[in-house]
């Protein structure tokens, strides 16, 4: 095996050993059958992966980085995929294999999990038979001396009780908890190599940190090699020794994974890593700040622009949310009787100036989302005052809420699905202002061909379809929707996360850049915390349905004083290579649920204002 | 388990209760008189009166319902007017024979229809898929009759093989009784074969290319065992319901395929009773087949919570 070519182990990579690699990829080509012509996807991508080393994979969607992980389990569809190059894993030369000896190499060589925990284990087997389906599809090993073998994986993840959970199904499982499972059915036949496939990306922030820890150290204990799929380039600077950069199809850059942060040599890499939100980064300045651009081709640099302070402070706030409750009954028993509710929102309050962007943070199921569409009306709540320029939306009736909406729109998270395929561009742009009778359809369309201008695209693009556009162009495309009706308030729910790192800032500096000029109010709702402290003026952390702490963007994360809110800052990857090896000790603990039993009434909570605007719930212990 | 099904059968008293209601003045919305036809030729109004009389038939509509369906309750479904026999026993001399063709067709609907659903779906868009459609589609578009019919004449005229006719109860004559039971089965079940093929073969294509399916191969699995059991074990499920389904499919084809093989079973002995309108015995048959509707119905369900572990969870 050739050990002068690209991508030996650097000498800074404490945990690489000497001799043979693991894994060594010379000039991978795969190429998909589409409309019956093949398309190349991975172009001539070679590196190696050393005994007990970690290597990243990082880029952006389509780069190619999934498809050359699947390609060296040889997982991609036979007959619409043609791999070439060579691909040697562990002395076997992983291309000239059959069928079956590709399927002893498949958990026992090589094991591989997956970005989505909650629809990559099948549903209808308990866990417990997914795992020793692994140990006897490779060994001779009784039912018996499997189950064991299994109790003691499940044990090795972190999964509390082990033992008595062998025969439950994957649903009675959260996200993280099944993402162990996962890991324990990879190492279930010990693998020299673990192929993890963006494996925390679906999991919330405090979930990752676990899912990280525990992959890092069953490496050490188990010595085995990582090759780590991934977009997120915290992630990498936290676990990755080398790193190597994808960009639509070729690997453009490898290195050890400090020199790579902090001295990219490709103008990609600095682009991409220019992008990437850092928390703390904002420490000192007073509002939000847009992203620097760096040009992909070139590598120049370009510094945000200072920009003055939006918020019109003088006036009275546009929002005004008083003591928001929203709940969702809980059905059971043989009658369908109520047995509990979801408090998915209890007791909000808080209020938005003009020009002003209020993020809330929090993870899946603290009540974030359902108090953007509780807002908006949505989903009906069950109680509160949620006053738009004065006026109580939920006491409105059908005709006016609908006038009322003109002033407040919303930005949903996945670009993909909000978009009518079956309509223009144009059209949908212009249908709000045809539908609220503001204009004539050559108005409209005229006012739609200057939406479009407005977020950075064409006019002439208005004839064509959504399917015609990038993710994030379509994400544009939502936003001036969202403008057509001149609103004052725009709920973005998650709008930037379903975004790759370069277009996310684009995107962000879009918003900020419409704040500035619009002066719109932005509620901002986001688990990102490093997005939330770039564009926020203002943060509230929702936690199990409730505000914990809310206060001026500054104050909120340079002094954190929530338990949770310290906790969430905590999980997150910070970019940046030289904190790699620290381990958080999380405990393998699940997020908590809202659902109480009936007639439960909310404790009274007590606020304690720490600075001006800096409100901190009282707890008597978490 | 237990209480979800006696909850379901709670479920389908008023289900049943409506059918009965919805039987019984269908019948009175049909034209054509049963007293008349019984009446004879020289139509006696005398006669007619004493027979109107005799089987209640003067009484206010609500009343012949109640004392109907109270007697159905109690297992007496009346007695035909025409053989003068009880219903009860006319559908339990008809039933069985029924029941062998259902599970006979069903059968053959299974062994043609998942296999080639499966195997359509593992080779898509290959000649063996192509070969499968063709196959699902003659089986949708050509009538039963006509099959039945083509078949007596290829393999009982000319090559002699199986009987046209002359059916046996099973337990006289298990051999005679599944020999001229095989075509009109197969005749019966092909049809059924078909929409199966084509329902296995969309479930299954969507299982095939879930995430656990890539997880199941990963692990260095066969393809036997990622086919047949990480994947047909999910695609089964919208099979199961779609089966239940179907059997209302069959009954109806029933109807027709014992007409064509002289089959001495439920579908002759409605014709019989709507030609010679034999309210009593169209009564008990339609509701034994809506209660036979209700009972697979629930088989299904039971099915289904039982191979879907999210179900029995919610139970």
């Amino acid at each position: 095996m050739s050990d002068t070519l690209a991508g030996n182990p650097s000498s800074g990579s404490a945990s690489a050993k000497a001799g043979e690699p693991v894994l060594s990829v010379r000039g991978l080509t795969t190429s998909f059958l589409v409309d019956g012509a093949w398309r190349t996807v991975v172009r001539d991508v070679s590196f190696d992966v050393m005994p007990g080393e970690t290597v990243a994979i990082v880029g952006e969607s389509g780069s190619g980085k999934s498809v050359t992980s699947l390609s060296v389990m040889r997982l991609l569809a036979r007959d619409s995929s043609r791999i070439k190059g060579s691909i040697v894993l562990n002395g076997k030369d992983i291309l000239a294999l059959s069928d079956k000896q590709m399927r002893q190499v498949r958990g026992k060589d090589a094991a591989m999990i997956f970005q989505e925990p909650m629809t990559s284990l099948n549903p209808v087997f308990t866990i417990g038979r997914q795992i020793s389906e692994a140990l006897t599809c490779h060994g001779d090993i009784t039912r018996a001396a499997a189950r064991a073998e299994t109790v003691q994986l499940l044990e090795k993840v972190r999964i509390p009780n082990a033992a008595s959970r062998f025969d439950d199904y994957p649903h009675q499982f959260s996200g993280g908890m099944r993402q162990r499972v996962m890991i324990a059915m990879a190492l279930a036949s010990r693998p020299r190599l673990l192929i993890a496939d963006e494996p925390t990306t679906a999991l919330d922030v405090t979930i990752q940190g676990q899912i990280l820890d525990l992959i890092k150290v069953l490496q050490e204990e188990e010595g085995m090699s990582v090759l780590f799929i991934t977009h997120d380039m915290g992630v990498v600077a936290e676990i990755a020794d080398r790193t190597i950069v994808m960009y639509k199809g070729e690997a453009i850059e490898t290195g050890a994974t400090a020199d790579i942060f902090r001295n990219g040599r490709k103008p990609y890499t600095r682009s991409l890593l220019s992008a990437v939100p850092r928390l703390g980064s904002m420490a000192g300045q007073g509002w939000p700040l847009r992203f620097p651009v760096v040009d992909v081709e070139t590598g120049t640099r370009v510094e945000p622009a200072e920009v003055a302070d939006t918020v019109d402070r003088g006036s009275e706030p546009v929002l005004d949310v008083k003591n928001l409750t929203t709940r969702f009954d809980v059905r059971g028993g043989l009658l369908g009787r109520k047995v509990g509710a979801v408090h998915a929102v209890e007791n909000v309050s808080f209020d938005l100036l003009q020009g002003e962007t209020l993020s809330l943070v929090g993870e899946s199921g603290c009540g974030k989302s359902t108090t953007g569409r509780s807002i908006t009306r949505l989903i009906q709540p069950n109680g509160g005052v949620v006053r738009l320029e004065g006026k109580n939306i939920l006491d409105l009736d059908t005709a006016s809420l609908r006038h009322a909406r003109r002033s407040i729109q919303m930005i949903f998270q996945d670009p993909f699905a909000s978009l009518n395929p079956r309509m223009t561009v144009g059209a949908m742009v212009a249908e709000p202002i045809v539908e609220h009778g503001l204009a004539t359809g050559a108005q409209a369309r005229e006012k739609a061909a200057d939406l479009l201008r407005r977020v950075g695209l064409s006019p002439d693009m208005m004839k064509r379809y959504p399917h015609e556009f990038s993710g994030g162009q379509r994400q544009r495309i939502c936003i001036a929707r969202a403008l057509a009706l001149d609103p004052k308030v725009i709920v973005a729910d998650e709008s930037v996360s379903a975004l790759d790192v370069s277009i996310k800032a684009q995107v962000c500096n879009l918003l900020m850049d419409l704040q500035q000029s619009l002066k719109l109010a932005f509620l901002f709702i986001s688990h990102d915390m490093a997005v939330v402290e770039r564009v926020s003026h203002r943060v509230a952390v929702m936690y199990l349905g409730e505000i914990v702490e809310i206060g001026p963007r500054k104050a909120v994360f340079s002094d954190p004083r929530h338990p949770y809110t310290k906790k969430l800052m905590a999980a997150v990857p910070v970019p940046d290579p030289s904190r790699r090896g620290i381990r958080r000790n999380l405990v393998a603990d699940e997020l908590k649920s809202p659902v109480r039993p009936l007639g439960y009434v909310a404790p009274p909570r007590r606020y304690d204002e720490v600075s001006p605007g800096h409100l901190v719930r009282l707890d008597d212990g978490m | 388990m237990y209480s979800y099904i006696g909850k379901r059968l709670l479920v389908a008293i008023p289900t049943l209760l409506i059918i009965s209601v919805f039987v019984f003045s269908l019948q009175k919305l049909l034209p054509g008189d049963p007293v008349l036809a019984m009446a004879g030729e020289d139509r006696d109004p005398q006669t007619i009166e004493y027979l109107r009389e005799k089987y209640h038939l003067n009484d206010p509509v609500p009343v012949q319902y109640l004392r109907w369906a109270g007697s159905a309750l109690q297992g007496d479904l009346g007695m035909s007017l025409r053989t003068k026999q009880p219903v009860l026993k006319l559908i339990g001399d008809k039933l069985p024979v029924t029941i062998q063709l259902a599970v006979m067709s069903i059968a053959f609907a299974f062994l043609i229809g998942i296999p080639m659903g499966i195997l359509a779906a593992v080779k898509k868009n290959t000649a063996l898929d192509y070969v499968a459609n063709i196959v699902a589609l003659s089986g949708l578009s050509i009538p039963n009759f006509w099959l039945g019919i083509m078949l007596i004449l290829l393999i009982s005229v000319k090559l002699g093989w199986l009987p046209a006719s002359g059916y046996r109860p099973f337990f006289d004559d298990p051999l005679r009784s599944i020999q001229t039971m095989l075509m009109p089965a197969f005749v019966l079940g092909n049809a059924l074969a078909a929409t199966l093929m084509r329902h296995t073969r969309s479930a299954m294509l969507s299982v095939l290319s879930a995430d656990y399916i890539r997880t199941a191969r990963a692990k260095g699995l066969s393809e036997r065992a990622v086919v047949l059991e990480h994947s047909f074990r999910n695609a089964v499920l919208p099979i199961v319901t779609l089966s239940a389904l179907l059997f209302g499919e069959l009954l109806a084809g029933a109807v027709l395929t014992e007409q064509i093989f002289t089959i001495p079973g439920f579908g002759k002995l409605i014709v019989d009773a709507v030609f010679t309108r034999d309210y009593a015995v169209v009564q008990g048959v339609v509701l034994c087949t809506a209660v036979g509707f209700i009972l697979m119905n629930l088989v299904a369900d039971v099915f289904y919570v039982l191979l879907n572990p999210r179900m029995r969870a919610a139970l």
